[in-house]
């Protein structure tokens, strides 16, 4: 009687790279690399038609309008672009409170105490005929000017970037302190579709 | 001392292939984590816009998509459309697709629920407009205007 071994035999594991390789090439086709990431906003609620629309001083305003040429018209004056982010930011702080600038009111925040919180609005308006492209880039100053603010306002107080805060009570503290107060206008059809 | 000399094979020895699975396992890990199902086949063609203040949409379970550009098959035209789940669809239809999202999700997921549009940068306003005031009338207020990043804000 021959003496049998000792050992247990080896299991073969040459099909254990096919089967990774298979595994590995459904992923590849099922799934896609791109990570979502955009611009969030918050849509008013929809309107009652027998509420009339509050008055709103002038000088709190900043209207921005968007033509179908996709040329801009910051507040009566056309602009371009490059200098929106600047003068939102102006409009929004108001640094050297100025009477043509918007009024501030002074409310309490818990972590920041008493804070001037200004009351501008500013007013997007824009075409059917806009490009959308167009749109997002207005959209993206405006939330640079906003986020640039804030920024600031976190160094000053807690003396940490606004993005590298952790703490959700802080988060929430600067963003009462300066909230995004973009209203977008009902479209016009001026230039088609 | 021609005894002790040990014989040498005249074949190459074949390289070894036990790290192979290895090799294949940690591609495919890598592959997991990074990459994400895909949601629907696109309809219609979709080149993002290109913004710097972007934020990074958080839960992928609570986000319901809404597609807006030209049909991918040229037969249907130029003109912008929009695409909900794998079919096109009109403005009509928005209202009914946002309460079909919001039935899926549990109760309390629901105040919770955004909406990402993923518009072609070359779409007119008119129809986003038209999109966003149906999801103003349907009470799905949260959304999310997906865009690619930039970092160097001055080139767009």
């Amino acid at each position: 009687m021959a003496r049998k071994s000792r050992k247990a035999p080896e299991i073969n594991a040459s099909s254990m790279a096919d089967i990774a390789f298979l595994l590995l090439s459904f992923f590849l086709v099922t799934t896609t690399m791109d990570t979502d990431i955009g611009i969030f906003r918050r849509l008013p609620p929809p309107l009652d038609p027998t509420q009339k629309p509050p008055e709103i001083k002038k000088r709190n305003i900043f209207t921005i309008l968007i033509n179908k040429n996709d040329r801009l018209l910051i507040n009566g004056q056309e602009g371009d672009i490059d200098q929106l982010m600047d003068e939102a930011k102006e409009f929004l702080s108001n640094p050297a409170n100025l009477p043509n600038l918007p009024e501030k009111r002074e409310e309490y925040i818990p972590l920041l105490g008493n804070y001037p919180v200004s009351k501008g609005v500013i007013s997007l308006k824009n075409d059917r005929g806009t490009s959308y492209n167009m749109y997002i880039q207005v959209q993206n100053e405006l939330a640079r000017a906003i986020d640039k603010l804030r920024d600031e306002l976190s160094m000053q107080k807690f003396g940490i970037h606004f993005n590298n805060l952790k703490d959700t009570s802080y988060i929430n503290a600067i963003q009462k302190a300066i909230p995004v107060s973009i209203s977008e206008a009902e479209p016009e059809n001026v230039g088609g579709q | 001392m021609a005894r002790f000399k040990k014989e040498v094979s005249k074949e190459t020895p074949k390289p070894s292939t036990a790290s192979l699975p290895d090799i294949i396992f940690l591609l495919l890990i890598f592959f997991m984590v990074s990459t994400t199902m895909r949601e629907v086949t696109p309809l219609v063609k979709i080149r993002k816009p290109y913004a710097t203040e972007v934020q990074k949409l958080e839960k992928k379970s609570l986000v319901s998509y809404i597609y807006i550009g030209q049909p991918l098959n040229a037969k249907l035209g130029t003109e912008s459309r929009i695409q909900l789940n794998d079919r096109f669809a009109t403005v009509g239809d928005i209202q009914d697709f946002v309460i079909a999202e919001r039935e899926r999700r549990t109760e309390a997921d629901r105040p919770l629920l955004t909406t990402s549009l993923k518009v072609d940068k070359f779409t007119k306003m008119g129809i986003v407009t038209d999109v966003k005031q149906e999801l103003r009338k349907a009470n799905a207020l949260k959304i999310n205007y997906s865009t690619l990043k930039k970092t160097n804000p001055r080139q767009m």
